[in-house]
């Protein structure tokens, strides 16, 4: 087998400068006559002998990695294996890790904000592919030019419809100390949840300077997570809103049950700081004391397994985002009656699913700014006013809906630019009767169906329930 | 280039026809058939001739413990199994039986292997159900991958680096890339007598180029052939494990 060296050519690739030598890996520059400018080769350390979390780990990043797409993931260019030398080479990415600003924390919120959407993005585009990282840490994420942050090392990545290579060797927890989630110390390799969990672990370093139990040196290091709650984040540095901390506190909850059961749902909180439910977790100011944690390390000294997940297809499925976008002019109250119907009965079905309920301010194409003006501002509330009498009916718990006012000039496209930005799953509309105003503006419902990502409901009234003009002029 | 692989057609017409018209549907290019066209089922000669119509546009097919059985009567087989042996012989015409005979027991091909049973003692039809007795396979061919049937449950076991063999879980239609740095043996479900619990054709395809197999399973007419089954009086306990695919 040969050994990677500078100038060594390989399958048509020549290899250029080492650009990071790790534990379990090199990585090095390469090009390729066919290929366009840098490319990144990975080469699996292997030690003299046998060496089978390396070897196994190799083998998961060639089995999940080439069937990943999108900018959260590294293109593959070639494969290589244990006939000459083993290799992974990758398109090159530029924005180098996140390891240089986790270095500078505590960041200003701002900074922390757009990180953590960043990340989450990154993992709600992997779970959207069936993959579970197990390993999300600053220096396995790289930026892209165009600002995407890239999910790399699969070594422990889980793919939910591949066979699991590691399943037989798992006999020890793997999994970056700072970062493990306390299943994963269990050896359970099977919950999405556990990303969340690693999400949080960053969250809580980026804004607070160090992880939330600090750099443990072995494993029984990482066993304290499972009874000793962390320092709230606003204990060390108190002008962390309190929405922040309920956010991440959340994503550290031992049991998987009690954090954000997708990242699609950790997302919109991330992106709409008005909408987070506040719970005891947002005002709590220091750890909890002595004999609280006692007892809880009675109660999970013995503990074996956590709640058990269901599927990661099951899971991406249950905790959809629903988006209901409703017009509240008086013509359409029918409608949004039986949309009400309609949703109730999508929520029958998916328990889990969280509702976003959307209204657009339709603002002038040309001129000032509604939103700054009196009247604009008061329009704007009643409008939020009518979207939550609308979704009261649902009575869902405050954490499952929100109630978004959104100013456009063109409808279809902020519906269609709030469903992306929310990963929405699925969009609930209503399309208006022959109306002379659908003649002259166009559909806003045929728009959202041909040009959003997601699934569309389109929810029309029966004919003979549309409000009879003719009708109304005879009665009159 | 897309195999299809078959196996374990066992006089199935409907399971047969099931299949023949999913692969189309999916694109295969070529069609290796592990053996087992015969026995257990009603449709004997139809599943002959259909098989042996596609060997002559250029199917692989290999010989099974059944197809074997209708020449040289088999005294390992269970009861059930003979007396549908029995049944389906005088059926079969000169050429039919002709067919049967002159089967090859296994089939190399690059570095991949194709055989009925197990590729070591291919005549003693050894069951492959456990990694362990998969190292037999492995250890007499090199192949890269190596396809059996016999078992009538599809399963998927790989040997790694260091020669440990493992049980790789998978799902259906979902293709499992057969990674160059394990070698791999497919167990293919049966296309006309499922005992994985599910009563629907089974079978597999292979895909050269991005070197991907995905196991199926379709949908068939179970209760049509059960129907024949009793009506020609075949044995019951044949038309209940149709019905319930174990």
């Amino acid at each position: 087998m040969l050994r990677p060296r500078e100038g060594l050519e390989i399958d048509g690739f020549t290899i250029g400068p080492c650009r990071h030598r790790g534990g379990f890996a090199t990585i090095w520059e390469a090009t390729h006559p066919d290929h366009k400018g840098r490319l990144a080769m990975k080469v699996p350390t292997i030690l003299d002998g046998f060496d089978a979390p390396t070897i196994v780990g190799f083998e998961i990043e060639q089995m999940i990695v080439p069937r990943l797409t999108g900018p959260h993931v590294p293109r593959v260019v070639a494969l290589g294996d244990f006939s000459s030398m083993p290799y992974i080479v990758t398109e090159w990415i530029g924005g180098g890790s996140l390891l240089g600003p986790f270095a500078q924390a505590p960041l200003p919120l701002s900074d922390v904000l757009e990180m953590a959407a960043r990340m989450t993005e990154a993992v709600v585009d992997l779970h959207r592919q069936h993959v579970i990282h197990f390993d999300l840490k600053p220096a396995n994420f790289l930026r892209r030019d165009s600002g995407e942050y890239v999910a790399i090392d699969y070594g422990l990545a889980r793919h939910d419809l591949l066979p699991d290579l590691l399943a037989e060797e798992f006999t020890v927890p793997l999994g970056t100390f700072p970062y493990m989630a306390p299943e994963q110390y269990l050896k359970q390799r099977d919950d999405l949840r556990s990303d969340i969990f690693a999400l949080g672990a960053m969250f809580y370093e980026l804004c607070t300077g160090h992880p939330p139990w600090g750099e443990p040196a072995s494993l029984r290091g990482v066993r304290k997570r499972l009874w000793r709650d962390p320092v709230p984040p606003r204990a060390l540095v108190p002008a962390l809103p309190e929405w922040f901390q309920e956010i991440v506190l959340r994503c550290l909850e031992v049991d998987p049950q009690a954090r954000y059961q997708s990242a699609g749902q950790l997302l919109f909180d991330l992106q709409n700081p008005a909408q987070v439910r506040l719970t005891a977790r947002a005002r709590r100011m220091r750890a909890d004391g002595r004999l609280a944690v006692f007892r809880r390390w009675r109660r999970m000294r013995g503990v074996r397994r956590l709640s058990d997940p269901v599927s990661v297809s099951a899971q991406m499925d249950q905790a959809p985002v629903l988006m209901v976008a409703l017009d509240l002019s008086p013509e359409a109250e029918a409608l949004n009656r039986h949309i009400l119907t309609t949703l109730r009965r999508m929520l029958a079905v998916q328990p889990d699913a969280r509702v976003s309920c959307v209204n657009i301010l339709r603002t002038a194409r040309i001129g000032i700014d509604q939103a700054t003006d009196d009247a604009g501002e008061h329009l704007h509330v009643m409008r939020l006013v009518a979207l939550r009498d609308w979704g009261a009916e649902l009575e869902l718990d405050e954490g499952r809906i929100s109630f978004s006012v959104l100013e456009s000039s063109d409808p279809a496209g902020a519906i269609i630019a709030h469903a992306n930005r929310n990963r929405v799953d699925h969009i609930l509309m209503g399309a208006r009767g022959h109306s002379a105003t659908r003649r002259y503006l166009g559909s806003v419902s045929a728009q959202v169906v041909s040009e959003a990502a997601s699934s569309v409901t389109v929810v029309r009234l029966p004919e003979s329930a549309l409000p009879q003009e003719d009708a109304a002029e005879v009665a009159a | 280039m897309r195999t299809a692989i078959i196996t374990d057609i066992h006089a199935n017409r409907e399971g047969l026809e099931a299949v023949l018209a999913d692969l189309a549907g999916r694109g295969a290019d070529r069609i290796v058939c592990l053996g087992d066209i015969v026995g257990y089922g009603p449709d004997p000669v139809w599943c002959v001739e259909t098989v042996a119509a596609l060997a002559a546009q250029g199917a692989v097919v290999l010989k099974g413990n059944h197809d074997a059985a209708i020449a040289t009567p088999d005294s390992g087989m269970n009861v059930t199994a003979r007396r549908v042996i029995d049944w389906t012989r005088p059926l079969l015409s000169a050429d039919h039986r002709a067919f049967l005979d002159g089967l090859p027991m296994t089939h190399r091909e690059g570095d991949l292997f194709f055989v009925h049973a197990s590729a070591n003692s291919p005549a003693d039809w050894i069951y492959v159900t456990d990694p362990a007795r998969a190292a037999g396979s492995f250890a007499v061919t090199d192949a890269r991958a190596i396809f059996v049937g016999h078992r009538h449950v599809p399963d998927l076991m790989s040997r790694s680096f260091d020669g440990r063999i493992q049980r790789q879980g998978f799902a259906f239609a979902q293709p499992v890339p057969l990674i160059r740095t394990r070698r791999w043996l497919a167990v293919v479900g049966a296309a006309g007598q499922p005992r994985d619990g599910v009563p629907k054709a089974g079978y597999a395809i292979f895909d050269h180029d991005r070197n991907e197999l995905s196991f199926h399973r379709v949908a068939c007419n179970t209760a049509r052939t059960v129907g024949k089954i009793r009506a020609l009086g075949l044995p019951e306990s044949l038309a209940v494990r149709l019905n319930w695919g174990a």
